[in-house]
């Protein structure tokens, strides 16, 4: 068999299964006539001499001891490979989504097993997916959920997903209930209560798996928000609504189902929902209580998150309650205080760790859905598979767009015609509804394999025939410019007015719905923090790092060539052009080029997520850059004597404005990285900042504490004024030097600017993390929200 | 903003601003919130300090060229018609403008010739109508990456001004500047949704 799947450079992982099915089939053909026993007492393999069993044999092969965990792990290995190569061919990534590539895997591995006629080893029965690989999938969605759009579009998310999930489920199966009423099909036994069981389990939608391809055509947030959430709620709504019509298939004959039932029905789903939710809110609040005292044995805290989220799970799932929603409820919780609790390394772990199982579980769902495709159960009926197929789409479109009609009527910004066609398009199912459909008890599901198979041509349909084409899709509704070559003019002048936008964007804020924000932030400040964040003490000196930090930043600018005289200090020996130099049209398509790929990215404000990686740090690489270039130019111009390198006028405003640092230990503005924008925490960070800039290597000792007297100062003033309107104190506070130590929490500088002043919503998505990447020492990840003290 | 403060603040003057911006009243009233969040010491105008306190614009390469272009002829304070002033480039243009609009009124400050005209100050820094050479340097220095190496720079800055220069003089005029633009859609480009 030749390889089949794009992308997959290296024959090696396939001779290698190969090899070990080969050897599993002949090591088991020999030992047992009668298939390969899962129990097979070692040692009593391939003997080197006659096999009476009574010698010492000095070489043995035993494949059975291992073979569960072996063909797993080789498995995943497999399905890592094929990622590896999928993610070093430039553009796939782009044209399909990484499920599809997994599907791809899957199937190869079925086709493997089929054909060499192997017995695959049973990973997946119905308590192995629900306890074990459905959780780790689910809170990985809920932990990078981005809260605060998040909860800006609750309204919306929890109506979209909620209700639109029902009236698929209900939908479909109602619709396909009547056509297994038509005679002519052959699909009469297939009662009401089957077809909505069945329904149920296709309404799971996957769509995250497909934000990937169309990430870079800038997805407005609340549609990102609509796509996240919907993929989130949905599973676990999709489960409850699973779980019940299966429980109602187990307990009446669908004739004696009574009205009393079906109310008994409704509520318990909203029981079940609203319990598990707040299952996972307790469990979220203790855990995070918990990361509180761990500063001393900081290895342990990413256990603490994982157990204490699974034990969520557990004990929702004890008392019937929604397992899914309680784990995502713990981790949307959990996050924000855990995030500010643990240090930089179990930060790093979590989300490491958390990814690589939710991709481990997830690749093996897929696997079996690969073996499960290639089989010989199957029953195929076209009525049936056409009809889903079709249902499928028409139920979507029909949830999609009256729902989303009535909701727009409550929206500031209504969702427009173009984004419902978006989201529509991403209904692609994924290993949810395979994973249900395969967990149908044979036992009241008479004709499960027919249900089988529809899904699996519902999934494969809808993954590779909407996947590959949503990218096109998403592009082509942008109605962006044409694609002809632009000048390298026009290239500069529209970059240039992308990084205005988002800079007047900024200066805007995030718009929302204030009131109810306000009360919840004071209430978060109020108690909660107390309650749930750590105090702690420095670890070392806020200035000495700083130094390091830009020490070494220094020396790579330097080692790079970027740091040279000619890049910052000359700007007022810019030769007047020597006339104007004929351009052949390669250099121009050069130099466009050069430009192309040299300029800073605008700031992404929607917040990108990949289901199956972690971003690449490249924007904090730029805004590191860019914040110690704008540093250095201040440095250059104040040693200089005050006249901005750009050439203004050295004119009286800019002597006042940029003499700050040197008059009074006001707030001065510093290379600009003076971010951080709570109340008092905001003078803080940037006093602190100002005091860094004018650091230069002659200070003496003595400002150096002078400096950290001053950022000590900060955190004493705040406290009782949490309550208040939320306004800076007074400038005079900042020149109480004296001020009696308090240990201070040291500080990442450059934080995300909070928009919303007056809730003081510390959501660190939004902006780009500047520089302060390698401050791990400290255990802050820059992206980290402002942090707050008592 | 307390919690019941927000819908007590009235904005003031909002008649005169209305007509001169063309916001709606939600808008300007979100936009006021936004202008006392901003103003830290509750001084009632916004100084350069107030600004630069916005994380996502010290990353900003043009960062403090656009806190620059609220604080027009050297003043220190901006206050709130002249904030509002500013942010109404952005103003998304309505269809109807165009076509019904009485000649007499000045035009309206979202329109493309005044969205351009702010776009052009950006790199003008010395207001003499021009973008010369160094200025159009300067701009690329601060958009462009560490990497790129000087003389890059320069002849990446002398095939800009080389080609939208019409009368050779070296520089970029604000006519030369809007005539190389004139394929691209300023209105969409330039344009905030939230702010109409």
């Amino acid at each position: 068999m030749g390889i089949q799947a794009p992308g997959l450079l290296s024959p090696w992982p396939w001779l290698l299964l190969l090899v070990a099915l080969r050897g599993s089939e002949a090591t088991s053909a020999l030992n047992k006539p009668t298939g390969p026993p899962a129990q097979q007492a070692p040692g009593a393999g391939l003997a080197s001499g006659p096999a009476l069993g009574e010698r010492i044999t000095v070489f043995e092969l035993d494949y059975d001891y291992v073979q569960v965990p072996y063909e797993v792990t080789l498995w995943i290995l497999l399905a890592s490979l094929a990622k590896i190569g999928f993610h070093l061919h430039h553009r796939l990534p782009g044209l399909m989504p990484e499920s599809c590539l997994l599907i791809i895997v899957g199937a190869l591995v079925g086709a493997i097993i089929f054909g060499t006629d192997h017995k695959s080893p049973p990973v997946m029965d119905s308590n192995i997916y629900f306890l074990y690989l459905l959780p780790p999938i689910v809170l990985e969605g809920g932990y990078f959920m981005p809260t605060r759009p998040f909860l800006e579009n609750i309204g919306s998310i929890l109506w979209w997903a909620g209700l639109g999930a029902l009236v698929n489920a209900l939908g479909i199966g109602l619709s396909l209930y009547l056509i297994c009423q038509i005679k002519a099909f052959g699909l009469s036994d297939v009662n009401l209560l089957q077809n909505l069981v069945f329904g149920s389990l296709i309404s799971a939608v996957d769509p995250v798996a497909v934000l990937a391809v169309f990430e870079e055509a800038r997805v407005n947030e609340p549609l990102y928000m609509m796509i996240f959430g919907e993929a989130l709620l949905n599973d676990g709504i999709s489960v409850v609504l699973y779980n019940i019509l299966i429980a109602f298939t187990k307990m009446h004959k669908f004739e004696s189902i009574e009205p009393v039932d079906v109310l008994a029905g409704c509520a318990r789903f909203i029981i079940v929902g609203v319990g598990g939710v707040f299952f996972g809110i307790i469990f979220g609040f203790v855990s995070a209580f918990i990361t509180r005292f761990t500063q001393n044995i900081s290895a342990i805290e990413p256990l603490i998150v994982f157990m204490f989220s699974y034990l969520s799970y557990l004990s929702a799932e004890t008392l019937y309650l929604s397992g899914i929603l309680a784990i995502t409820a713990c981790a949307v919780t959990m996050k924000k205080y855990v995030e500010e609790n643990v240090s930089q390394t179990s930060y790093t772990t979590i989300k490491y760790f958390m990814k690589m199982l939710s991709s481990v579980s997830e690749t093996l769902i897929f696997i079996f859905m690969g073996v499960s495709t290639v089989g010989k159960n199957h029953e195929w009926n076209w009525a049936f598979v056409g009809f889903t197929l079709a249902f499928c789409l028409l139920w979507r479109a029909i949830s999609v767009f009256t729902l989303f009609y009535v909701s727009n009527r409550f929206r500031t910004f209504p969702f427009s015609a173009k984004d419902q066609c978006i989201i529509f398009y991403s209904g692609v199912r994924g290993a949810g509804s395979f994973s249900l459909a395969f967990l149908l008890p044979l036992s009241l599901f008479p004709r499960k394999n027919m249900f089988v198979t529809a899904t699996l041509v519902v999934i494969y349909f809808t993954v590779f025939i909407q996947g590959i084409t949503i990218g096109p899709l998403v592009r082509y509704l942008d109605v962006k410019k044409t694609n002809k070559k632009e000048s390298i003019n026009e290239e500069l002048h529209i970059r240039l007015m992308d990084h205005l936008k988002a800079g007047i964007e900024d200066v805007c804020g995030q718009w929302s719905h204030y009131q109810v924000r306000d009360k919840f932030k004071k209430f978060d400040h109020k108690y909660l923090r107390k309650i749930l964040i750590r105090e702690n003490l420095p670890r070392s000196s806020i200035v000495s790092l700083y130094k390091k930090l830009e020490m070494k930043q220094a020396l790579e600018m330097a080692e790079t060539g970027a740091l040279s005289a000619s890049a910052f200090s000359r700007p007022h020996q810019a030769q007047p052009s020597q006339g104007t130099k004929r351009l052949s049209p390669e250099d121009v398509a050069s130099m466009r080029d050069l430009l192309t790929r040299n300029m800073y990215q605008v700031r992404q404000r929607t917040p990108s997520y990949n289901k199956y990686n972690l971003q690449p740090q490249t924007t904090e690489k730029q805004a590191k850059e860019i914040l110690i270039r704008r540093q250095n130019t201040l440095r250059e111009s104040m040693r200089k004597g005050h006249s901005l390198p750009w050439g203004t006028p050295a004119g009286a405003k800019n002597i006042r404005y940029l003499s700050f640092p040197y008059s009074r230990p006001r707030p001065a503005r510093g290379g600009g990285a003076a971010a951080a924008l709570e109340d008092a925490d905001s003078s803080d960070s940037e006093l602190s900042f100002a005091m860094f800039h004018e650091h230069s290597p002659a200070r003496s000792l003595q400002e150096r504490q002078r400096i950290q007297q001053i950022t000590t100062v900060k955190s004493l003033n705040r406290g009782g004024k949490l309550s208040s309107s939320g306004y800076q104190i007074s400038p005079s506070q900042e020149e109480h030097v004296g001020r009696s130590r308090k240990a201070l929490r040291p500080k990442p500088l450059f934080h995300p600017v909070d928009e919303e002043r007056e809730s003081g919503e510390e959501s660190g998505e939004e902006a780009s993390p500047p520089g302060a990447g390698q401050w791990a020492e400290h255990g802050r990840e820059p992206r980290r929200p402002l942090l707050r003290r008592k | 903003m307390g919690s019941g403060g927000s819908r007590a603040a009235q904005v003031p003057d909002a008649d005169r601003i209305r007509r001169e911006t063309g916001f709606s009243q939600a808008t300007l009233l979100r936009l006021y919130h936004r202008f006392r969040a901003l103003d830290s010491n509750k001084k009632g105008y916004l100084s350069r300090v107030d600004l630069q306190q916005i994380g996502a614009l010290a990353v900003n390469p043009l960062g403090d060229r656009i806190i620059d272009s609220f604080f027009p002829d050297g003043s220190l304070r901006v206050e709130f018609p002249d904030f509002v002033r500013v942010l109404a480039h952005f103003r998304p243009v309505d269809d109807e403008d165009t076509g019904t609009r009485d000649p007499m009124q000045p035009e309206p400050l979202n329109s493309r010739m005044n969205k351009l005209r702010f776009a052009f100050q950006l790199y003008d820094l010395d207001r003499d109508g021009k973008i010369s050479r160094h200025e159009m340097l300067q701009v690329l220095r601060l958009m462009v990456g560490v990497q790129v190496t000087e003389e890059q720079l320069e002849s990446i800055t002398d095939r800009t001004v080389q080609e939208a220069d019409e009368d050779g003089d070296g520089a970029v005029s604000f006519l030369e500047f809007t005539k190389s633009l004139e394929k691209m859609n300023i209105e969409q480009k330039m344009s905030i949704r939230i702010l109409k």
